[in-house]
């Protein structure tokens, strides 16, 4: 019974082990004192682990890792959306940069957060590890000893047959069959379910896994991001970026080296009924090589159907209208021909469009246009009683441009973005008329011409390579196998033994323990004991003396 | 360029008008279900629970007195005989003895019971709202296939989808806990919430049947969603039975003290009962709950070009994850067990709550489908 007993951890006693008065090599010195009053050094370190390693630790950073997140979900973060950290600064420019103090913009990668997971996975560590080491001695020994009284065992069965002793440990090898067995004396000991424990390690390990993916992924990968007009093609150089944000380790000198051309990008929206104007598709047909030379392939960007090429998944993020323009200067030169993606207003249902083109070197002087896109331009009335222009839907059904255009010097020497024109150092030259695919504008004062030729689709693309997801994926999967498995598999153990009785047949004791203490161990266990009695009925072998006695 | 939308057929607008229909009927019939089961706890008659299945016990019970519920065995009939210094001994063996009438070779068993039997308020009307919750689960199932055929399309794609389909899924845990563990003294702790929110999805989240956004055109919606929307359920039964516990475990306090404690308290079934029942559940629901978030990273990653990106919908998604994880943990630490551990399954369940009605409300991130 000794030994039942203290092996009777169940879920309490793993716990406590778990919590540093089990195995750990770290014990000793400390061991059994409330408080380290009067260590060594390599005793207060022994008693920190100690502390650290416990479930009750474990606890409270879990508390902390949940707690910690919320106020990343509740901030603008800048993983998410630089743009709305800068205008939360914009709009609490007191209080935003105390935030900055706490990295509150960048909760997930803060000193903070980090340690708080850090130190929950150094518990872990020290938590798993000794009960993995435990759990391997446990499985490579044999079964305990059979207890002296099996009738003290939660479950147990006893009935008389009429087969020998040795017929009887036979049949109750095929019985527990699920079992791990081992004969002592007269006796089964046996024991099934490690799964669990094994699960429990796997499953926490697995975590560990997943965390130094997630970490490789971030120190190795890139991330950027891009536009591509219909057409247009894109080779994988740091310089085809529009933005690009390298991991801390990445290689940028040595990105894949394939290439690209959007050949044409169809975007479809409900034409009518009550989701009219919602988007319903988004297609871009593209042709890419692996490496410059390679075999030319097709695929079908689509926004759950990412390009893989090179280690790189190419993602459709978003799409856009870009109208072509062609500008002659005020000496009659064509100085400018090409499509120009305007940007969509942030949740307008008719898209409604804004950019600029610039044309700095007409002559004699700089032009430069800020411009609307209208892809279903129609008269309304506005806010204020005028009537104004809007687009009433996404896709052009009736697409216009509107224009402003600017004369002087654009600042093009100073890096900015294509999106804004640099108005400072111009001079404004009017509005021009509403414009229909065809139409030109002759700009005031000679200063030349514009013609909107017409539009393309552009698509906005995200290019990432992150070598932690499928290390990722595969931790994840398995601590999902761990994970089921300790929640649903059942430690037990079940003895057999058969003895002589006083009248010549043989006393069968059936007993059980589950460790899990689950109700469907009593059921089990029954089960069993009354197949090995049915078994030993139908058993010539032993059947014949017992009915021949009757 | 232009694209048109193949015209509704007059079918799919009978199917989807059905589905509006059967909402209200099954709001009708969930609601009629609460009020009976109300009655049932109120006025019911505390009788305890036959059987041997009342879920298997859990950490809470001391290691050392292990034990095998009281009849452990059943399905064969067994019943209680003498119990004797906390063994009772159960003839677990029902069957006539066979043949020449030898009783030699029967089994006498022994399952040592430290569990006080378990009891609950019961009377007709508990069977009657089992039976009419049945009914409301049929309306329930029917309005969601009738509402999927019509938009040709799985019916989880909005907000109103999502509730309407917990909602099955948590009286479908329901109704496998009544059925498996005679746990009909949930009913009301389970519809009470369900009723609730089916009725502000009908009133505030209504949407008609229609395309989905390009975003959730992907076979991933099925699992991903899916599995959501099952731990969902799951979780619904586990925080109702947690939230009995609490109550439970104030009566038996209150009891422990010489009040008197009259009402449903004081015919709720044992906290230590109820306690197993809400583990139960989140044990079925937590791994479904990391499946359905690794599943949401994959579709992220097919989808958005990261497979976890701190959208405010992932953040919630894990500190739901991490609360119960911690529940978990809670159990097998000692001085945290009961209602320690109950009070964080409630909290798991509030921060699953949240992130289903105020992530979507209130922060805007890339999971706005709202
Ligand atoms: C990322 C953090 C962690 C997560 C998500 C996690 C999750 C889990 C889960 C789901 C279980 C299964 C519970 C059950 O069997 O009912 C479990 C069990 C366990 N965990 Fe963790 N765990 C984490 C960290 C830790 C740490 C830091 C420790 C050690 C201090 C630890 C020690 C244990 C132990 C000892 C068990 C087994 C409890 C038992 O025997 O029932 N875990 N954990």
């Amino acid at each position: 019974m000794a030994t039942t007993s203290t092996r009777n951890g169940g879920k309490t006693g793993a716990a406590d082990a778990a919590g540093g008065d089990g195995d750990e090599p770290g014990k000793g010195a400390a061991g059994g004192a409330g408080t380290p009053g009067g260590l060594t050094p390599l005793g207060w370190a022994r008693w920190a682990w100690r502390i650290l390693t416990s479930m009750r630790t474990a606890l409270i950073l879990l508390f902390l890792l949940a707690l910690g997140a919320i106020p990343g979900s509740m901030l603008p973060q800048r993983v998410v959306s630089p743009d709305q950290v800068a205008q939360y600064y914009t709009e609490n420019p007191a209080l935003a940069p105390w935030l900055e103090r706490f990295s509150l913009f960048d909760v997930y990668s803060s000193p903070w957060y980090a340690a708080i997971y850090l130190l929950l996975f150094v518990s872990l560590t020290g938590c798993v590890i000794p009960r993995a080491l435990a759990h391997l001695r446990l499985m490579r020994a044999r079964p305990p000893k059979t207890p002296r009284h099996l009738g003290r065992m939660p479950y147990s069965a006893r009935f008389t047959t009429a087969a020998e002793p040795e017929r009887v440990l036979e049949k109750g090898r095929s019985v527990f069959k699920r079992y791990r067995l081992e004969r002592y004396g007269g006796s089964l000991s046996g024991e099934t379910g490690y799964l669990r424990e094994a699960g429990n390690v796997v499953f926490h390990i697995a975590l560990l896994g997943l965390l130094v993916s997630l970490a490789a992924g971030y120190a190795f990968g890139y991330r950027g991001n891009m536009l591509v007009v219909e057409g247009d093609g894109f080779a994988n150089t740091l310089t085809s970026y529009d933005s690009f944000y390298p991991g801390v380790a990445a290689d940028q000198d040595e990105l894949a080296p394939f290439s690209f051309t959007l050949d044409s990008f169809e975007a479809k929206f409900v034409q009518d009924g009550g989701f009219s104007g919602q988007a319903e598709s988004f297609k871009g047909e593209m042709t890419y090589k692996d490496r410059p030379g390679a075999e030319e392939r097709h695929h079908t960007l689509e926004v759950n159907e990412p390009l893989s090429v090179g280690g790189v998944q190419v993602y459709l993020l978003g799409h856009g209208y870009a109208p072509e323009f062609e500008v002659r200067d005020g000496e009659g030169e064509v100085v400018f021909d090409q499509p120009v993606p305007f940007l969509p207003r942030n949740e307008d249902p008719g898209q409604t469009s804004d950019g600029v083109v610039k044309v700095p070197d007409a002559l004699p002087e700089g032009l430069g246009f800020e411009g609307v896109f209208l892809p279903t331009a129609q008269e309304r009335t506005g806010e204020d009683g005028e009537s104004e222009l809007a687009s009433v839907f996404p896709s052009p059904r009736d697409p216009a441009v509107t224009l402003t255009a600017y004369t002087g010097d654009l600042g093009m020497r100073q890096a900015q973005s294509v999106y804004q024109l640099d108005t400072s150092r111009m001079e404004e030259l009017g509005a021009s008329e509403t414009l229909r695919p065809g139409d030109s504008w002759e700009l005031p004062d000679g200063a030349g011409e514009i013609t909107f030729k017409g539009y393309e689709d552009f698509a906005t693309l995200q290019m990432t390579h992150n070598p932690g997801r499928l290390p990722a994926l595969l931790f994840a999967s398995l601590a999902v196998l761990g994970l089921l498995g300790t929640l649903f598999v059942r430690p037990r153990r079940a003895w057999v033994r058969a003895s002589a009785g006083p009248d010549g047949r043989t006393v069968v004791e059936v007993a059980g323990l589950g460790k899990t203490e689950s109700t469907a161990d009593g059921q089990e266990f029954h089960r069993l004991a009354t197949e090995l009695r049915d078994r030993l009925r139908e058993d010539p072998a032993a059947d014949g003396p017992a009915s021949s006695k009757e | 360029m232009v694209y048109q939308l193949a015209a509704e057929t007059a079918a799919d607008q009978d199917l989807a008008s059905l589905s509006d229909h059967l909402i209200i009927a099954m709001i009708v019939a969930y609601a009629a279900a609460l009020f009976l089961f109300a009655l049932e706890a109120a006025y019911g008659r505390r009788t305890a629970l036959k059987g041997n299945r009342l879920v298997p016990v859990g950490a809470s019970a001391p290691a050392k007195d292990a034990a095998a519920s009281p009849a452990a065995a059943g399905g064969h009939g067994g019943e209680a005989s003498a119990a004797v210094g906390g063994y009772s001994t159960v003839d677990l063996d029902a069957e006539p003895a066979s043949g020449g009438g030898g009783n030699a070779d029967d089994l006498s068993v022994s399952v040592r019971g430290s569990e006080p039997q378990a009891s609950a308020s019961r009377s007709v009307l508990g069977a009657i709202a089992l039976a009419v919750a049945g009914v409301g689960f049929l309306l329930n199932l029917a309005q969601i296939i009738t509402r999927g055929l019509a938009a040709d399309r799985w019916p989880w794609g909005n907000m109103f989808e999502f509730v309407v389909a917990i909602s099955l899924c948590a009286v479908a845990a329901f109704l496998y806990a009544a059925l498996r563990y005679q746990a009909r003294y949930l009913g009301t702790f389970v519809l009470l919430p369900v009723v609730l929110l089916l009725g502000i999805a009908a009133r505030w989240l209504y949407t008609e049947t229609g395309p989905l956004v390009p975003a959730l055109h992907s076979y991933w919606i099925a699992i991903h969603v899916s599995a959501a929307i099952v731990a969902t359920g799951a979780f619904m039964v586990s925080g109702a039975a947690a939230i009995t516990y609490l109550l439970s475990h104030r009566t038996e306090a209150k009891r422990a003290m010489g009040e008197r404690v009259a009402g449903i308290a004081a015919k709720l079934p044992s906290p230590e009962l109820l306690d197993r029942v809400s583990h139960r559940f989140v044990v079925i629901a937590f791994p479904l709950w990391t499946f359905a978030i690794i599943a949401g990273a994959i579709w992220a990653d097919e989808a958005w070009g990261r497979f976890w990106g701190w959208d405010p919908k992932e953040v919630w998604s894990f500190i739901t994850w991490v609360i119960y994880a911690a529940y978990l943990h809670a159990r097998a630490t000692a001085g945290w067990k009961g209602t320690r551990s109950a009070w964080i399954g409630v909290l798991g369940f509030a921060a699953l709550m949240f992130n289903f009605f105020g992530v979507n409300y209130m922060f805007s991130g890339l999971h706005s489908y709202a």
